[in-house]
């Protein structure tokens, strides 16, 4: 099916419809085997100072190896220019076009400022960049986003690294139905089984990291993420039955225990 | 071609390498100071007094006492 069925972003081609968040894991050693897991073609980093004192935390040359496509983030940043100036040492560092724009100034509850998301969105669009924006799960702002020149939209199912799934189902539906871009849900997963709600949805994609990192086995749950958005994106693609009110028989109703 | 403005000299120098202050001896280049820290410079963006520097700059963009040089690298993040 991937074969046929890539995830378009921003005029690059993806088979793999699970994006990995390199966050939270126990060692590198742990985030690369549960990268290979996945299948991932899609990684996200975070810029952050250089630490002589563990410079195995850098992940430039680990992750080169696995031959996945970067996707740095915007954490620490609180307002567009803080967002902006972040992309381009990002882009200045490892020339990777993408960039996942992420706003949240509350630490409480990690919410994304959609205002200074937009701006920093519209500015970083018009770059060049291609721009993943974390947001709320708000239909009205995901268009605007689209409208800016946005690559995807990226709406959170729960807070991040919360695991409560997909709260924002509804507003996920209405997104789908509207968006000219591909949704990508992104923060809140816990289960392999909320990964193929979304994408039974017409979620395009999701993004996985706390339920992979902080799993008992990393590697064994990210195949599992692997396999739930395979089949859940399947199931879009062969379209779900209506749901009706009445029951339906499956088997014929037409008596013959009465017979002679 | 214009010559290098530094390079040629020893020079001493305090600087503030991410956050921390530090005295620098050499030849006043912010190449040596990645060197100096132990970071792959392909793994590595910096920034002089806040303002990003091309790689390519390292070797000849010259450092001033008191500047402050910011040296950033990907570590895990969702």
């Amino acid at each position: 099916m991937s074969e046929t069925d890539p995830l378009r972003l921003g005029g690059h081609e993806f088979a793999s419809r699970l994006i990995l968040g390199t966050g939270k894991f126990s060692s590198v050693e742990v985030m690369a085997r549960a990268v290979e897991a996945s299948g991932t073609q899609l990684v996200t980093v975070a810029l952050r100072r250089f630490n002589r004192e563990r410079p195995e935390d850098d992940l430039c040359g680990p992750l080169a190896k696995l031959k996945v496509t970067l996707v740095p983030n915007t954490s620490g940043a609180r307002t567009a220019a803080e967002a902006v100036k972040a992309a381009r040492i990002a882009r200045e560092l490892c020339g990777s076009p993408f960039v996942k724009v992420e706003i949240h100034p509350n630490p409480h509850h990690l919410l994304p400022d959609p205002i200074e998301t937009y701006e920093a969105c519209k500015i970083l669009a018009k770059d060049g960049f291609v721009v993943l924006p974390y947001m709320p799960a708000d239909p009205v702002l995901a268009k605007r986003l689209e409208d800016v020149g946005c690559a995807a939209v990226m709406p959170l199912g729960s807070a991040i690294g919360t695991g409560h799934g997909l709260a924002t189902l509804e507003m996920l539906r209405l997104m789908v139905e509207d968006s000219g871009v591909p949704v990508i849900v992104d923060a809140g997963l816990r289960s392999p089984s909320e990964a193929a709600a979304a994408m039974e949805l017409g979620c395009d994609a999701v993004l996985v990291n706390s339920a992979i990192a902080a799993a008992g086995y990393p590697a064994a749950m990210a195949g599992a993420f692997a396999a739930a958005v395979g089949a859940g994106r399947a199931a879009w693609l062969a379209g779900l039955m209506a749901r009706g009110d009445a029951a339906s028989a499956t088997s014929p109703l037409t008596s013959f225990l009465d017979c002679a | 071609m214009e010559a290098p403005r530094t390079g040629a000299f020893f020079v001493a120098m305090k600087l503030k390498v991410n956050g921390i202050a530090q005295e620098h001896t050499g030849r006043g280049t912010l190449a040596e100071v990645v060197a100096e820290t132990g970071a792959r410079p392909e793994h590595v963006a910096v920034l002089l007094n806040g303002a990003v520097v091309p790689r390519g700059q390292w070797g000849t963009e010259p450092l001033r006492e008191g500047d402050t040089v910011d040296i950033l690298a990907f570590m895990g993040g969702g």
